[in-house]
């Protein structure tokens, strides 16, 4: 019996030391933010400066410029590649087994393959066909990288719905676009919504593909590759990034938190009414 | 010969017919940007590192093997990369395993996700931060220290769902033939949660040798991966030996996915949401 108390206790003194290593940089970024610093140091006392300097200094612009980018081309390319994944996923479910296969292996490889080949790979392709530099560049390649996302998050709903409904919606007289319509669609909108959501957090998180593929002479940035390069220039960050970097962290878990326990509870409830 | 052509014609009206009709055709427009933008930047990817003025030609690959500092990155890479998985799997598997016997596992392990979903950027910076506060000189140790911090979600993940998926009665069937813990674990659970270890593999160990960034701002002067190289080659204009390094990444990777695959269908990874 002691042995499985002490057994009980040294498991969760383990998650517990675990989680609080994973949480100490995040915290203390947050703490800091209040300090005014560009380094971890309580020398400058709190107050609210970084924060201030945030949206009231000489660099607000280009910050605020950045953060709609990064917003615009992470909602443009996750509306257009859940569109194109949806379609693409009723399409190829119903395609030959042979053909189907070889797609969703070509449709794995942005999955599988490592950003730097992905980046790469693109921007000699897109300076070999002369595409326009800027945002069509990076919405193609945001495209490219989210839609296989948004097919592997549907074609799980695809497989578990009955065929047959499809077949009855054409036998009652529906036209096949009709039935895809008003019938597949509705029961595979959850996988298209959270493929949607994994889309848009994909793009908003990706740095290596914009960085390789924003081109140095647009001057288009977004959030990380702005972060990126301010780090390499000018010695440090400033203290707004501080107070930037908290509110991006705030602002993350905390909806990410809410949208999980909401998922937790409606599922804990479902199992309470069975 | 006039029926033959008939034939033909009825096949070919059958054709257009069936074109309207199918599903499939829906997948026509993502299969053309597939091509497009998938398939045909890796071709151009390969022309890059193996045509030299428009001629076949194994230079850039001569180039790339005989600079000893290439070489040297990719083995230095190489290390890094297994220490960093081996690290996760030691840190990730034991909580993975713990979380997987609570019941309040499940809500536990999206605590441990959570911190993916912030800009890796930003994680990597307060870690520099936090080092440099304490006064720990940037060096090798760590560069690990930021890359076990940032890839470990990605082990324990797929870790957490095979462990979890495992039927407990095999576990109790073993202990009912008498086995105890410690060979239950290794006989039973251990074995069962292989194709978890694997999936945890692949995403650790290939996203650490191929990025960059995180050791140009954790791993001080000395230390860059793979992945920084690739970026500098680049940089400097050097396509073609940067797209031979890049060639080398995606055999990594695929032979990787390749031994993925073979155990198990990639299912563990595909449960990322």
């Amino acid at each position: 019996m002691v042995s499985t108390t002490l057994k009980r206790i040294l498991e969760r003194g383990f998650i517990i030391i675990a989680l609080i290593l994973l949480y100490t940089p995040i915290i203390l970024m947050i703490i800091f933010s209040f300090f005014n610093t560009s380094s971890f140091t309580f020398k400058n006392g709190f107050s609210f400066d970084a924060y201030d300097s945030l949206f009231n200094s000489s660099n607000s612009a280009k910050i605020g410029e950045a953060f709609q980018n990064t917003i615009v081309i992470a909602s443009v390319s996750s509306v257009i590649s859940t569109i194109i994944g949806a379609v693409a996923a009723i399409g190829i479910f119903s395609m030959s087994r042979r053909s189907r296969n070889i797609i969703e292996n070509i449709n794995q490889l942005p999955v599988i393959n490592s950003e730097i080949v992905i980046a790469v790979s693109l921007m000699l392709f897109f300076t070999s066909f002369k595409f326009p530099a800027g945002y069509t560049r990076l919405l193609i390649g945001h495209i490219s990288f989210c839609t296989p996302y948004v097919i592997l998050s549907v074609m799980p709903r695809l497989m578990q719905m009955d065929s047959n409904i499809y077949e009855a919606a054409l036998d009652l007289g529906a036209s096949p676009l009709r039935a895809i319509v008003s019938v597949i669609i509705p029961i595979i909108l959850p996988g298209i919504l959270s493929g949607f959501a994994m889309a848009f957090t994909i793009s908003v998180d990706d740095f290596i593909i914009t960085q390789f593929n924003k081109g140095t002479t647009t001057g288009i940035d977004t959030l990380s590759t702005y972060i990126y390069s301010s780090m390499h220039t000018g010695g440090g960050l400033k203290p707004y990034w501080f107070a930037a970097f908290s509110l991006i962290i705030v602002v993350v878990v905390g909806v990410l938190l809410l949208l999980n326990l909401r998922k937790y509870k409606s599922k804990a409830h479902l199992k309470a009414s069975k | 010969m006039g029926t033959q052509i008939k034939n033909i014609g009825i096949k070919i009206s059958n054709k257009i017919k069936n074109f309207r009709i199918t599903r499939s055709v829906f997948a026509y427009p993502y299969v053309l940007f597939l091509m497009l933008f998938v398939i045909m930047p890796l071709i151009i990817l390969l022309i890059n590192a193996f045509m030299v003025n428009d001629e076949l030609s194994l230079k850039n690959f001569s180039d790339f093997m005989t600079d000893g500092s290439n070489v040297q990155t990719l083995t230095f890479s190489l290390l890094i990369g297994l220490i960093t998985t081996a690290l996760c799997i030691l840190i990730g598997y034991p909580i993975a395993y713990i979380l997987s016997k609570w019941s309040s596992g499940r809500v536990i392990v999206l605590l441990f996700i959570l911190p993916m979903w912030v800009n890796f950027l930003i994680r990597t910076l307060s870690t520099r931060f936090m080092f440099d506060a304490i006064g720990i000189k940037l060096g090798v140790e760590t560069l690990i220290f930021g890359l076990v911090y940032n890839y470990i979600p990605f082990m324990i993940l797929p870790l957490h769902t095979t462990l979890s998926n495992i039927d407990k009665s095999y576990t109790e069937a073993a202990s009912d033939l008498g086995a105890n813990h410690l060979s239950t674990f290794f006989k039973v659970t251990f074995p069962l949660s292989i194709p978890g270890i694997l999936s945890g593999v692949t995403m650790v160990f290939i996203p650490t040798i191929s990025t960059f960034a995180i050791s140009q701002f954790l791993g001080g002067t000395s230390s860059y991966l793979f992945g920084d190289s690739i970026e500098r080659k680049f940089m400097h204009q050097l396509y073609g030996v940067g797209s031979v390094m890049s060639i080398i990444m995606l055999a990594f990777v695929l032979i990787a996915n390749y031994f993925m695959r073979k155990s198990n269908k990639g299912e563990a990874s595909r449960n990322l949401w």
